[in-house]
């Protein structure tokens, strides 16, 4: 297993450039297969002598780390073929770091899912975070990106403490930090909830819960875009396998129902805050940024259900939330990194990243326009593509809560689900708007007619997942048994055979209660469709001429500009979820003499919690500044006074 | 199941629920002319429109793209998909397995972002205007349709039409008053959804206040007759869906073909209800302004929310 890490690892420092990233896709490719073999296998330990004397590092591959693994090389594939054609414009000296980079950032992301001892996976974790970091800030020179990798780091560097809190707590005073004596460690309820509560902080500080979302938004647009695939599509799910990790395996057994209403609520408030934020964008990384905080707010809603359930012993009803889970991390994977790999082409071929300056493209760019509506429509969650799935099913989870034994809860429970649906119904309002304005239209500039398509390495990683994206989409049936392994492993119970029971239908508990075929869905608009077509030409004509666009009789005046901008476009948006936002506005009137216009939309969170926060640390820094004068005698006053009062202590 | 028989019914219902959905159309502005004191063109009328635009050749801007010409088709497809789904005569169909009320909210879903982004392919500023509206009505739409739907499934311990449909026919004389309530709101929805008056007015002239119409402005002839026969279906698919949530008397089982002929009748009588009701509906009320959509379906979601919780108080 640790070959395939150290193989990834090693090929970096290969000269031959061409050769690394096919090499690395190929990695992955084998990563793939051998961790869709381990999900059938018994549980791999290893222990390996490395790291400090006495605390060698542990390994392990159970069910969970599998599908993490599976997860990781599937995505890592697609980026990794895309790469090897994105970057043949760099120059060689960043090039060289970038590709060490690079694949540090994925053998630390193997060994984050691979950890057995709370060492190893605070280790991995932290070269993961330093990794992504450079990588965040390949472009150093711009002082914007720079910006951008700091509050990464920081946000990183906070989740990174609270999670070594949290591992502190879990060992229970054993000091023993192997994940086997954590799950054996007895807590107090009141620790056990504290340990809770870190993990969500630190895992949530990597994933971009709220309120630690805002660094999502800074490094995606900063960081090339193969990076902000992998760090979308896989890094934070990293976070979501820690949480699952220590939430159902260190902490098993001992989930009071409130977890996972605070689960819930925070994912669901996530959700709908990135949805918000990710319709009123107008730079593409940063709506699909925000759209990357509203599926991870959908994941936790997961969570925080499989909790619910769990806590009440409905083992198959968590089994059909966490596998609602796993299976829009999965897909969240494939169509969050097409995403981003199909904006860098278009940056790459226009050098834009504003919508409003795109548009048009999928005359110039066929290649990377059908792929990427094929993910777009993935992702804003239609059928018969895979988005939907995980969605559905997770809405099946939602429609077995009256048997949760509380009241509260039961009432409760439906509302969110209609929270739920409101961020995906919003999140198909952002998607048109995205795909439209870039791909649709008239071309907005004139330097757009010279875009040109994605080269063949780029094709080959966009069609891998948007293959995979189909693949998920329309064989459930195929999955489900994957998925029923870590469910099994997680909350002891399966799906299992009924989910499954005949291939072409997904029925997630009972025959009589729901169930779904995408193929057929395929199968009958495709006939449907071709039957229309050629009905049409037959009993009537096919005739057709091209002409200026009607535009209800102006079609003289019709200009590119007069078309929606991204802002035009999320107008209704902005206006309904008013309060939502701070918005700056500078609407001078008519007879302002040279007008200018400007709205400026601001995360509230930032005047909110973190300004105030910046002004505290800054005055806390500022008092602590006076206690150094650089004398030699007040800092020998100061250390005399420190070991009085030690004494004083300690006696 | 999965019989000859069975699939053969099936293809005549899906059939019969297409061919039969301009007529419904025809038949409320029939009413809504009567009302209005005027002769009307009679029920026929969308028929006549929709061979007149068959026969016309199809003007294309320069600029459109594949995926313009593919929406009306695409929509069309999934149109007739949802009609195959909805129980409109018989329970426990073939197709009816493939998908339950969510996937088939997850249908008319798919054929309106195809139409949208269709919408905004030729770049013209009514385009997009109508595309951005379109789903914004849509986006405050679904959760109230869910809500609905989390009522009838709270009754039926499903979300498969057939076992709703079989449960609530069967429970005929237990009087469910969250029903009623969902029953509201989901009409809310089907003006809103088909872009009928309040929300929308599909007879409006009026570039700057359409929303539905604003999407299909740069399409003509065959392209435009599938999208308007399209937008029959789905009136019709909804007014029956809701026959079948909220009324589902007379609907056969599957195989039983002596229920048939009831079935059908049942069914004409309660579309010929639901029309002039409709009709009387849209003759009484006026075209909201856009931004009163919001709180137009969120009464409509509010409604729900009370319907379920209606239902937790009588089991409690």
């Amino acid at each position: 297993m640790l070959g395939v890490v150290g193989a990834i690892a090693g090929k970096s420092t290969s000269w031959i450039q061409r050769l690394v990233f096919p090499s690395s896709a190929l990695t992955s490719l084998l990563l793939l297969v051998i961790s869709l073999l381990a999900l059938s296998q018994p549980v791999d330990t290893l222990v390996l002598p490395l790291g400090l004397p006495g605390l060698p590092f542990h390994l392990r591959l159970d069910d969970l780390s599998a599908f993490f693994l599976l997860l990781l090389g599937a995505a890592s594939l697609g980026v990794s073929l895309y790469s090897a054609g994105y970057f043949r414009a760099m120059e060689n000296a960043t090039r060289r770091l970038f590709c060490l980079e690079y694949h540090l950032f994925l053998a630390s992301m193997a060994l984050v899912m691979l950890a057995d001892d709370a060492y190893l996976f605070l280790v991995a974790w932290e070269s993961m975070a330093l990794s992504s970091y450079f990588l965040v800030t390949t472009d150093h020179k711009i002082p914007d990106i720079r910006r951008a990798g700091f509050i990464y780091l920081l946000i990183a560097h906070l989740g990174a403490l609270a999670l070594l809190l949290c591992f502190g707590i879990l060992q229970g005073g054993h000091g023993d930090y192997a994940f086997a004596a954590l799950r054996n460690a007895h807590l107090s309820s009141f620790w056990a909830t504290t340990a809770f509560l870190l993990a969500l902080f630190g895992f949530g500080a990597k994933a971009g819960l709220l309120p630690l979302h805002v660094w999502l938004p800074e490094a995606h647009p900063a960081a090339p875009s193969p990076v902000s695939a992998l760090m979308s599509g896989v890094m934070l799910k990293t976070a979501i396998y820690g949480l699952l990790r220590i939430t159902f395996d260190l902490l098993r057994g001992q989930q009071p129902w409130e977890w996972g209403a605070l689960a819930l609520g925070l994912g669901l408030l996530t959700a709908l805050f990135g949805v918000a934020y990710a319709a009123v964008q107008s730079d593409m990384k940063r709506l699909l940024a925000y759209s990357s905080i509203e599926n991870i707010g959908i994941l936790l809603v997961g969570i925080g259900l499989t909790l619910l359930f769990h806590t009440y012993r409905l083992n198959l009803l968590a089994a059909l939330s966490l596998a609602a889970t796993l299976y829009h991390s999965l897909n969240h994977a494939f169509f969050k990194s097409l995403l981003f790999l199909g904006v860098g082409s278009v940056l790459h071929a226009t050098g834009e990243r504003n919508l409003g300056k795109l548009g048009g493209l999928i005359h110039r760019m066929p290649w990377v326009a059908w792929t990427v509506l094929i993910g777009t429509l993935a992702i804003a969650g239609l059928p018969p593509l895979n988005g939907f799935i995980s969605e559905w099913l997770l809405l099946q989870a939602f429609l077995f809560s009256p048997r949760l034994p509380h009241p509260y809860l039961v009432m409760m429970m439906p509302v969110a689900s209609a929270a739920l649906v409101l961020a995906v119904a919003l999140a198909a309002y952002v998607m048109v708007k995205f795909y439209g304005i870039v791909f649709l239209g008239q071309p907005r500039e004139t330097k757009l007619a010279q875009a040109r398509d994605a080269g063949i390495w780029e094709r080959l990683g966009l069609g891998w997942l948007a293959a995979g994206c189909l693949f998920l989409g329309l064989a459930p049936a195929l999955v489900i048994p994957i998925l029923d392994y870590v469910t099994r492993f997680l909350v002891g119970d399966a799906l299992g055979s009924m989910a499954t029971h005949n291939w072409l239908f997904l029925t997630p508990v009972l025959p009589e209660r729901a169930s779904y075929s995408p193929l057929f869905f395929l199968g009958v608009i495709a006939s449907v469709v071709a039957l229309t077509f050629f009905a049409v030409r037959r009993m009537y004509h096919g005739r057709l001429r091209y002409s200026d666009p009607w535009d209800c009789g102006y079609p003289e005046t019709i200009q590119p500009r007069m078309q929606d901008t991204a802002e035009g476009f999320s107008q209704p948006i902005l206006r309904i979820f008013e309060p939502f936002f701070h918005i700056e506005r500078e609407q001078p009137d008519a007879s302002t003499p040279r007008p200018r216009y400007r709205e400026k939309i601001e995360d509230r969170l930032w005047r909110l919690l973190y300004r105030p926060l910046i002004r505290f640390t800054d005055r806390l820094s500022g008092g602590i500044t006076r206690l150094q004068h650089g004398r030699i005698h007040l800092y020998l006053l100061y250390s005399f006074l420190t070991l009085l009062a030690l004494l004083i202590f300690v006696r | 199941m999965n019989t000859w028989p069975d699939t053969l019914f099936q293809l005549i219902q899906s059939v019969l629920v297409v061919t039969l959905a301009p007529l419904l159309l025809g038949w409320i502005n029939q009413c809504r002319a009567w009302l209005q004191n005027r002769r009307g063109a009679g029920p026929l009328q969308p028929y006549r429109e929709l061979h007149k635009l068959f026969h016309k050749e199809v003007v294309l801007a320069h600029h459109a793209s594949a995926l313009f010409r593919m929406a009306p088709y695409i929509r069309f497809g999934s149109m007739w998909l949802a009609a195959a789904i909805v129980p409109v005569l018989a329970t426990d169909l073939p197709f009816s397995p493939a998908a339950d009320v969510i996937a088939l909210v997850g249908v008319f879903a798919f054929s309106r972002v195809f139409l949208a982004l269709a919408a905004m392919d030729v770049g013209t500023a009514f385009g997009s205007l109508g595309a951005r509206r379109e789903m914004l009505v849509s986006f405050l739409a679904e959760p109230a349709l869910l809500m609905v739907f989390f009522n009838a499934s709270l009754i039926s311990h499903s979300t498969q039409l057939t076992t709703i449909v079989e449960t609530l026919s069967h429970h005929t004389l237990m009087l469910h008053p969250s029903m009623a309530f969902a029953a509201a709101a989901f009409l809310m929805v089907l003006l809103a959804e088909n872009a009928r008056i309040p929300v929308d007015n599909p007879a409006t002239h009026l570039e700057l206040t359409m929303i539905h119409e604003a999407m299909t402005l740069e399409y003509s002839a065959r392209h435009l007759a599938l999208i308007e026969w399209s937008s029959h279906i789905k009136l019709m698919t909804y007014t029956t869906l809701g026959i079948a949530l909220f009324a589902p008397w007379g609907i056969a089982q599957a195989g039983d073909w002596r229920a048939v002929p009831l079935a059908v009748a049942a069914l004409l009588f309660k579309l010929g209800l639901a029309g002039a009701g409709l009709a009387l509906l849209e003759t009484l009320s006026a075209k909201l302004r856009l931004f009163r959509a919001p709180e137009f379906l969120g009464t409509a979601f509010l409604l729900a929310v009370l319907g379920l919780l209606t239902y937790f108080l009588r089991i409690s």
